[in-house]
């Protein structure tokens, strides 16, 4: 009996991919551990093999083709088996990837836009602003340098420093051995000696290692010497839950930074804001916590084609336009709100939404304003709740425009449990675009 | 003072002793068995990745068999076993049951931490396996705490700390030794070398790559280990499990392995020589070797292999099955286990 070999998921968040080469024939024998062709995605190019043994049948395939979708049969083994033969069917339902919002396309009513209409854009990922903005100020200051495990050599563990070895070389950017608190303390050091270093860790839960000279070295530097010693460094990197990785790497670190004096904490949503805002980042004299989110990295979004792109720290961006509820919120939570926020617009909801984008300082200004103009207010983050982003700005509008709300104001986060690895509780976990409708439709009476 | 073996690097060599006489018949046929089981365990949940029924990050363990398979024979129910994300084949070894591991990888409700822990977390209180860490050197520090725990408890017990030559650069692990040292912890700290972080290939991570040598100023014993053959594991895994159980304190062991996949499923590993894995298999593979020395020298025959094979192939095809037709956890689950 045939034996089919089906097309791989090389991670939880490909859904098809290009088989871009064959190594085997038809009528070649193979056996477990051959590898039978090359598939790549917009990631990488990676290898599959057998785990079966037999003569392969029919490659289903030419190579080149791109677009085929996982699981789909792409070769036919003939032969004994393997460990079990054909693979039984996939609940699809229950595997599903929960948490991959499909990509929301940027809002055209865009208000407030921070660059006029007549600038011409380009779509760009993520990924690639938050390079492109390193690669500009690498070139524009000497005393830039990127440092971090794999940035170099594999070009970044998401592929965000790609190409940057090849332009600036290994002085430039450096490969470390896996000891965030040694390289993080290091970079420190160099950037009280008046360097620039960008200290990439590979996820946010991995600075764990390393908070304690982010906040008692960095961040305090400048305070306990009276003014004189000052670091302007950044630390960046994919903060908060990705897809499926459990409790230990799905940390949202959003509040823990931006409880601390001497930090600014920047969390950008779009292309855009990643560029214009790291680039602001790398040139400010302050530390500074820059939170990334994986599950942005892939989407494209419009940027304004300009020489120099740098946007003010501390400003929020209202991303959309309404009258009856304000929605704060940040990095990746900007499109779940954008999306609660089109699915209100149904139920005859106008619903403003604030993309914070700097946490520290908070721009309390754009958020009084709009809720003296709605007098409702949902603050949305996704991590936990308990005394985090969504509690400070609450509070912030109590003590400033208590008199203009007409409900009281709610937040929606992550629920309070570490983040469970099964894909229906991950689900329950997460706060989805749902959630934030409900907590709308719950002080608006809708 | 012989404690100084392999410190100095003088009698740390790697040992070939090519399944010396030291394994009888049934030993070397259970090696067999528990290498062939991680490696088609390994295989399989590649496979149910590729198909999309596990998630997030997978690391597999092929290639470095030889090293828990070596090291669990040499220990005894009392002793503790703790290692990074890479840990399949060591609760295997522990005796925890493929279908529990599998069904963790799936995340459903009959997975030996309920479906909640994933990969990279998973445990096991009975079989003494503390994880299944998903930050790199975590585990070094904690199992030095299950070896104090050991002496101050006086139950004899050893705490068997595996971790990367990777992890081997983080500080903790330094900090780890000089408490384990000053105070004669029953502790064996086990590097898996298999050459490579990541995509960082050890000499460009480490400014010592022989590994072993990383304990000298602690006062800590070092021995480098051909970690591809089980029989020399197993030997100086009985070396170092005596001098911690008998209180001479910690003893470390750096395991020469390699593995044949990338580092996680999401890994495409062209950091190496694209034949450096193939060659690796075709010449230095653990299952090979004690197969090929145990018929050459007429120990076992092909019949006695196939008997086992066939044993392992169920085993591993019932677990896939039991991992993929189990229920996930009860949507109530979200909110237990958070305190006592
Ligand atoms: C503190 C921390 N930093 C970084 C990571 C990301 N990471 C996971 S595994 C790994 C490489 C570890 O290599 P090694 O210790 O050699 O173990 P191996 O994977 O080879 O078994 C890295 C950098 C992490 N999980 N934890
Ligand atoms: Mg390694």
């Amino acid at each position: 009996m045939a034996i089919e070999i089906l097309m791989p998921a090389l991670s939880p968040t490909m859904e098809e991919g290009t088989l871009a080469k064959w190594l085997v024939k038809v009528g070649d024998e193979v056996k477990s551990g051959d590898v039978l062709a090359e598939i790549e995605t917009d990631k990488a190019t990676m290898e599959v093999e057998t785990i079966d043994e037999g003569t392969i049948e029919a490659l289903l395939f030419d190579a080149g083709t791109a677009g085929i979708k996982v699981n789909t049969p792409i070769a036919l083994i003939s032969g004994e088996g393997s460990v079990s033969a054909p693979p039984p069917k996939v609940e699809a339902a229950s595997v599903a990837i929960a948490n991959i919002s499909t990509p929301v396309s940027v809002v055209s009513n865009l208000v407030e836009p921070d660059w006029d209409a007549n600038t011409p854009t380009i779509k760009i990922t993520v990924r690639d602003a938050l390079r492109d903005a390193m690669a500009e100020e690498l070139r524009r200051d000497e005393k830039v340098f990127l440092m971090g495990e794999e940035v170099a050599q594999y070009q970044g563990a998401y592929k965000v420093s790609r190409g940057l070895l090849d332009e600036f070389g290994p002085k430039r950017v450096i490969d470390t051995p896996i000891t965030e608190h040694g390289f993080a303390g290091l970079a420190t050091g160099a950037a009280m000696a008046g360097l620039k270093p960008i200290v990439e860790f590979m996820t946010f839960n991995f600075a764990m290692q390393a908070i304690d000279h982010i906040i008692n070295s960095a961040a305090k530097a400048l305070y306990m010497s009276g003014g004189q010693i000052s670091t302007s460094i950044v630390f960046r990197g994919p903060n908060g839950a990705a897809s499926r990785v459990g409790a230990q790497h799905s940390h949202d670190y959003s509040s823990w930074y931006s409880n601390v004096p001497g930090l600014k904490v920047i969390a950008p949503y779009d292309a855009a804001d990643a560029k214009g805002l790291l680039k602001a980042a790398i040139r400010d004299p302050n530390p500074i916590v820059f939170l990334e989110h994986e599950m942005l990295y892939g989407i494209e979004f419009d940027i304004p084609d300009v020489e120099d792109y740098v946007l003010p720290i501390g400003k929020a961006k209202i991303r959309r336009e309404g009258t009856d509820v304000t929605i704060t919120a940040h990095s990746r939570m900007v499109g779940h709100a954008l999306k609660a926020a089109e699915e209100l617009e149904g139920l005859g909801i106008s619903a403003e939404v604030i993309d914070l984008r700097t946490l520290r300082p908070l721009d309390t200004e754009t958020i009084i304003n709009s809720v003296k103009k709605t007098n409702r207010l949902v603050a949305a983050e996704e991590g936990w709740g308990p005394m985090g982003v969504g509690a400070e700005v609450i509070a912030v509008v109590v003590d400033q425009a208590f008199d203009w709300l007409d409900a009281q104001p709610v937040r929606v986060h992550q629920k309070d449990c570490p983040l469970p690895y099964a894909a229906n509780l991950e689900a329950l976990s997460l706060p989805q675009p749902s959630d934030i409708v409900a907590a709308v439709r719950k002080i608006c009476n809708k | 003072m012989a404690a100084k073996k392999g410190a100095s690097g003088k009698d740390a060599k790697i040992i070939d002793n090519s399944l010396s006489n030291i394994a009888s018949r049934e030993e070397l046929l259970e090696y067999y068995r528990q290498m062939l089981l991680i490696r088609r365990f390994e295989e399989k949940a590649g496979q149910l990745y590729g198909m999309g029924l596990i998630a997030g990050f997978c690391h597999l363990y092929i290639g470095q068999e030889a090293v828990v398979v070596g090291v669990t024979a040499a220990q005894n129910e009392t002793d503790s076993i703790i290692t990074g994300y890479r840990d399949h084949g060591h609760m295997l070894v522990a005796g925890i049951s493929a279908r529990e591991i599998m069904a963790e990888l799936t995340g459903r409700a009959t997975g030996c931490s309920r479906g909640k822990g994933g990969s990279m977390h998973m445990f096991s209180q009975e079989k003494k396996f503390y994880g299944g860490h998903g930050i790199v050197g975590a585990q070094v520090a904690l199992g030095t705490g299950l070896a104090f725990a050991h002496q101050y408890n006086n139950d004899n017990g050893v705490s068997l700390a595996y971790f990367g030559d990777g992890a081997a650069n983080q500080g903790q692990v330094y900090e780890s030794f000089n408490m384990a040292s000053l105070w004669k912890l029953p502790v064996v700290y086990i590097i898996e070398n298999n050459q490579y972080a990541m995509g960082t290939a050890i000499d460009r991570h480490s400014s010592e790559v022989e590994l072993f040598k990383r304990g000298i100023s602690f006062e800590i014993i070092g021995e480098a280990v051909d970690g591809m053959d089980v029989v020399a594991v197993k030997e100086a895994a009985s070396r170092a499990i005596d001098h911690a159980r008998s209180g001479k304190g910690p003893y470390l062991l750096e395991m020469k392995t390699y593995r044949y996949r990338g580092h996680s499923m999401s890994d495409p590993a062209k950091y190496r020589p694209k034949d450096e894995p193939k060659h690796m298999r075709e010449t230095r593979d653990p299952i090979d070797h004690i197969r090929n020395i145990g018929l050459e020298k007429g120990i076992f025959t092909e019949d006695d292999l196939k008997i086992i094979d066939k044993e392992v192939k169920e085993i591993v095809a019932d677990a896939a099955e039991f991992a993929q037709t189990s229920p996930e956890p009860d949507a109530s689950q979200l909110m237990t286990d958070i305190y006592l």
